[in-house]
């Protein structure tokens, strides 16, 4: 095994002084808070119920965005048909929303006045009550499922067509094939999926408290907002944001256990044929599933969609100020995720100490942006004013934020390369600059053009550290949006937030397109 | 990218023009920045009488900007803090952080006397739940409230800062009944927000009958958008006000100016422009010189405020109320 450390050797060191950055942007500002804390203070009960309840529902968020969108991912991996590509990045939309945005979306749908109970009322059925425990679980599901489907789909698409072919001929049917290809897939990307949205649903605020019904629904997060600015309790804040680290450090070495390495063999990189699954039951079952899922995840965003379109014209120039600066830390923190994410997740796939450099990679989503912001704060502040580090502060974190997502995208696919391609292109002594880009890029180039496009469309949404750092001349365009709501500019609020889901979208798009230029899949 | 960099230019150039001038750097919260809000206005105003440069910086909510001052300490740059409310005046005090003032303000028109030797008010408003005018029995009290099936939408006390003008105003109107009166109110209450915004966004999208907000609320659908279909519910047992207060941070160099500028929030220049800027009465401003529409706004007849220090020691108890009648 020696051997195959050469090749790629600088990129492994490239790969272990990323890890090592992000346990340092990660802990740095938490020790910062500590320390100007001057020690912790103890946590009370209501902490231990608040830190119960985030556990519970992030596991039942996750458990359900993770199961419902294996029979979405197969039917979208199975069926081919017109606006297929276009589907597939409409349905991703939800998981780049400001939660704010995407919560009015749902309410639109399933709130007291929203179409579903509209609906229900037509035929005489009694209402639903979105409030509560469900509610959370609906709202994370909405979130996520696009980002689940995703990852999913992409394990789908890495098994060589070849595979396909030889079950072809050997008349497997889709039971064979679900049996000796499919689940061993599902176990190499499922663990992974089902911990990162875990614990980006243990850092839910607004979506718990709004949806939960009230204080019932406590999250750590929220617990960790009132010691900032209710207490002004430093030491109790920084005390939630470790515990928010346990959990991580907890989950991950717990699922990534699960997890199976790569395993499927070489391909020709050949496009996707699909042989088994073409009876009718099976067409019309995937069908249904497509179009339940396109609903559910398509119309709250209609919503938002019909809400702004009238107010977009109007809006105030501030607002495409604001516009054109998220575009450009947009693109900014996709390079910078990308740049981050490629080597440590060539250091992942050759499998060494590869639990704890995936649990450092997800820390960024596992502790609270009002944590980190106030750390980098406490930091940076007798050095720089803060309008002035506002946006570049915003991009490291944005770009760390991503990171674990992008890490999720790649790592399969540098594993898949590795094993498939990796001892042809030792046998050819290709090593370094030239593997990579002759043997890894080609075959990464989808994961990694979906995983910058995801970078890209978070950073747009993002409003978390922005919030302490921006002056007026410097906000984002959700944090303007914001404003626009906290000032009772409902319509231009509204528009604001179509001109950021199109901008979303729009920059997610370009990115994933590109990632599969000349790709037949 | 254009426009950014032109900007930047542009406020590099401005900022070159008046370095010779003092600056004074006011924190506030954001929606006071806004393009929208009263800060354009005022720099504008103060600037011509000053010879100086008038900066803003935002920092989220009221609540956020005590934190970010606390955070700060005695290295902060701000010379004033403007937007903290009486809520949150009593903690900022023990932060040991705010100069005395040293004006005897004249012409207020609120309410109730004002003596706070630090803290000098610029607006005010009175808490209430903002309905619909096609609300058929608007209730009258907190106990009508919770003997209806009304539905209702509040903030959260500890992340906003009027769910904790909503706590105070049940705490001082009920005293020891406080608990009794949120346990009858907990099945009318559809959800609680983390902010203002979300609430209010809630209530304009038909998920609540009633959302708590003030007083002056229904006067921006009235004035902006040409819309009288909002009004607020009078208690009989008073309503709880908000009073908005700046101060001089003691680690300021520029002492005489911001001194200058306390002065200058309590003349037409600053007040005139909160109405319909801010959304909230201004606090030396005769009612006659209110914009047209401020007439037709619910005038609660007791107004309630609890003093500063009563609001620190009272809130923690309070608050220990709201969550175990609620989390039921």
């Amino acid at each position: 095994m020696a051997e195959r450390a050469q090749p790629l050797g600088a990129a492994h060191w490239a790969g272990a002084g990323v890890a090592a950055l992000v346990l340092l942007a990660i802990l740095g500002p938490l020790g910062a808070v500590l320390w100007r804390a001057e020690g912790l203070s103890a946590l009370g009960p209501q902490d231990h119920g608040a830190i119960r309840f985030t556990v519970w529902q992030a596991l039942l968020s996750a458990l359900f965005s993770t199961a419902l969108a294996i029979p979405v991912a197969r039917a979208l991996a199975r069926r081919r048909f017109h606006g297929r590509t276009a589907l597939i990045a409409l349905m991703g939309a939800p998981f780049i929303l400001p939660v704010i945005v995407a919560v009015l979306g749902l309410i639109a749908i399933f709130g007291r006045q929203g179409a579903l109970n509209a609906g229900l009322a037509v035929f005489g059925l009694q209402g639903i009550e979105i409030y509560g425990l469900h509610g959370i679980v609906l709202a994370h599901v909405f979130f996520n499922l696009p980002l689940a489907v995703r990852l999913i789909l992409q394990g789908w698409l890495a098994i060589p067509a070849e595979r396909f072919r030889l079950a072809a001929t050997l008349g497997f049917t889709s039971r064979d094939i679900a049996r000796h290809m499919e689940r061993p897939m599902l176990r190499q990307v499922l663990p992974g999926a089902f911990l990162v949205i875990f614990l980006i649903c243990t850092t839910s605020f607004a979506v718990a408290l709004i949806l939960g019904g009230g204080p019932r629904s406590t999250t750590v997060e929220l617990a960790i907002y009132q010691a900032f600015r209710y207490d002004f309790d430093l030491g109790r804040a920084a005390l939630l944001g470790l515990v928010q680290v346990a959990i991580c450090v907890v989950a991950g070495l717990l699922v990534l256990r699960v997890a199976l390495p790569a395993g499927m063999g070489t391909g020709l990189d050949r496009p996707l044929e699909r042989f088994d699954a073409q009876g009718g039951w099976q067409r019309a079952g995937d069908m249904a599933v497509i179009a339940l899922s396109a609903a559910f995840l398509l119309l709250p965003l209609g919503a938002v969609f019909l809400r702004g379109v009238t107010g977009v014209a109007g809006l105030p120039g501030s607002v495409w100020q604001a516009a054109e600066r998220s575009v450009v830390l947009s693109l900014a923190t996709a390079a910078l995720a990308v740049v981050l994410a490629l080597p440590m997740a060539l250091l992942i796939a050759r499998g060494r100490a590869k639990g704890l450099l995936e649990t450092i990679g997800a820390l960024s989503i596992a502790v609270s942006p009002l944590v980190i912001g106030t750390g980098l704060f406490v930091i940076l502040r007798p050095h720089v004013t803060p309008g002035s580090s506002a946006l570049p502060v915003t991009g490291l974190v944005n770009a760390l934020t991503a990171l674990p997502f992008v890490l999720r995208a790649l790592v399969p696919a540098v594993e898949e390369a590795e094993a498939s391609h990796g001892r042809l292109a030792r046998s050819l002594g290709m090593g370094g600059w030239a593997r990579l880009r002759h043997v890894l890029l080609p075959r990464i180039r989808r994961p990694l053009g979906f995983g910058a496009g995801l970078a890209a469309a978070m950073a747009m949404g993002d409003l978390g550290v922005i919030t302490l750092f921006a002056t007026p001349q410097s906000g984002t365009l959700p944090l303007e949006m914001f404003r626009l709501m906290g000032s009772y500019r409902t319509d231009d609020a509204e528009a604001a937030a179509l001109l950021l889901l199109g901008l979303s979208l729009a920059l997610f798009w370009i990115f994933d397109r590109g990632g599969r230029v000349n790709a037949a899949t | 990218m254009k426009s950014p960099i032109i900007a930047t230019g542009l406020a590099l150039v401005a900022s070159m023009a008046s370095a010779q001038d003092s600056v004074l750097t006011v924190y506030t919260y954001d929606s006071f920045t806004a393009e929208w809000g009263p800060g354009p206005v005022i720099e504008e105003a103060f600037e011509a009488t000053c010879d100086c440069d008038l900066q803003f910086i935002g920092a989220g909510d009221g609540a956020a900007l005590l934190s970010r001052l606390q955070l700060e300490g005695d290295r902060t740059e701000a010379d004033v803090v403007l937007g903290l409310d009486t809520n949150l005046v009593a903690q900022a005090r023990a932060s040991g952080l705010i100069a005395e003032h040293g004006i005897t303000p004249e012409g207020l028109t609120m309410p109730i006397s004002w003596d706070d030797p630090q803290f000098l008010p610029y607006d005010w408003g009175y808490f209430a739940f903002v309905h619909g005018t096609d609300l058929a029995d608007a209730p009258a009290s907190f106990r009508d409230l919770a003997a209806s099936n009304l539905r209702i939408v509040i903030q959260d006390p500890r992340s906003s800062t009027p769910g904790l003008g909503l706590l105070m105003w049940v705490k001082t109107a009920y005293g020891n009944e406080a608990g009794e009166i949120w346990e009858g109110l907990a099945d009318n209450i559809v959800t609680v927000t983390p902010g203002w915004s979300e609430a209010y966004g809630l209530y304009l999208d038909g998920e609540a009958d009633m959302v708590l907000s003030y007083t002056t609320s229904p006067a921006y659908h009235l004035i902006a958008e040409d819309d009288s279909s909002h009004t607020a519910a009078a208690f009989d047992e008073g309503h709880y006000m908000q009073v908005e207060v700046a101060g001089i941070v003691n680690t300021t160099n520029e002492m005489a100016l911001a001194r200058q500028f306390m002065e200058f929030m309590l003349t037409p220049a600053f007040q005139e422009a909160i109405p319909t800027t801010n959304w909230m009465y201004p606090a030396a401003l005769p009612a006659s010189d209110l914009p047209d529409g401020f007439d037709t706004l619910v005038m609660p007849e007791t107004p309630l405020l609890m003093p500063a220090a009563d609001a620190r020691a009272l809130r923690d108890a309070a608050l220990e109320e709201w969550l175990s009648a609620l989390s039921r």
